[in-house]
């Protein structure tokens, strides 16, 4: 019964973005982090998307492969009464972009809510499947 | 008597094991549209289902392994990877996806009507049978 793998399926594509959502929040709440534990200023971090066998039959659901860092440059901003200045006067700030990750927001939340469609319709054809005959 | 009770729901059970490996098959392509590389695969809904027809699926290393010659060879199905082919991307994008998305969701919904009106023929078929069975 194949129809059930694609619960499977739904499911490890809605984890997967789920989790790219939660990494546009870390990222928007961080926007401007100048400064974190380990004294450096926040980095963007993307997720990277890779395709999982699920199940027996050739289903391909969605792993989140690695959380990598933005590799993009850092903004430097002036403002040299802050104290974490460098002597020309310029703050390191995080490399987040915000336009980039509302983008990104809009179509994690739009995957998801296909993936959450396709697990409605698969369950209507389930239940159909089981009612055969009577 | 009891073969010709299987003829006659044959069709419709081999059609709706088809509809239901390729609605796995579409799902497997919502899921991945934002995968890089990932290729959008589809199969052959005609080519499939004769194949299950004939018996042909089993030929892709689905067929029940017989160690005695008493032992039944199993239901032919549709094999794990039998006629799955790969779809031709209609606008190609940057990461290699050749997923569209629209025509993935027409697919799939139109796949899933299929498999409900297979299912109807097929509920209608074993009402209309026991009906004469009954009387």
């Amino acid at each position: 019964m194949s129809l059930l793998n694609i619960f499977n399926v739904a499911g490890s594509a809605m984890n997967a973005q789920s989790q790219r959502l939660n990494t546009v929040a870390s990222n928007l709440a961080n926007a401007d982090s100048a400064t974190s534990a380990n004294g450096e200023p926040y980095k963007a971090k993307q997720v990277v998307f890779a395709a999982t066998p699920v199940g027996v039959n050739g289903a391909t659901g969605v792993s989140v492969a690695a959380v990598v860092e933005d590799a993009s440059p850092m903004k430097m901003v002036y403002d040299p009464k802050n104290p974490l200045a460098d002597d020309k006067g310029y703050v390191t700030m995080p490399n987040v972009n915000v336009v980039e990750e509302m983008v990104n927001m809009i179509s994690a939340s739009r995957s998801y809510q296909s993936n959450a469609e396709m697990m409605n319709t698969t369950k209507t054809l389930l239940l159909k499947t089981l009612t055969l005959g009577q | 008597m009891l073969n010709r009770l299987d003829d006659m729901l044959n069709f419709h059970t081999q059609a709706l094991r088809v509809r239901d490996q390729r609605q796995q098959v579409l799902a497997s392509n919502i899921a991945n549209a934002d995968t890089p590389n990932f290729k959008a695969r589809d199969l052959d809904f005609n080519t499939a289902l004769q194949g299950a027809l004939k018996g042909a699926g089993t030929a892709a290393g689905m067929a029940v392994a017989t160690t005695a010659p008493g032992h039944m060879k199993g239901a032919p199905g549709v094999g794990a990877d039998a006629g799955l082919l790969y779809r031709t991307p209609s606008q190609g994008s940057v990461d290699g996806n050749t997923v569209d998305m629209d025509a993935e969701r027409a697919a799939f919904t139109d796949n899933a009507v299929h498999y409900e009106f297979n299912l109807t023929r097929l509920s209608q078929q074993i009402k209309g049978m026991l009906a004469v069975i009954q009387g």
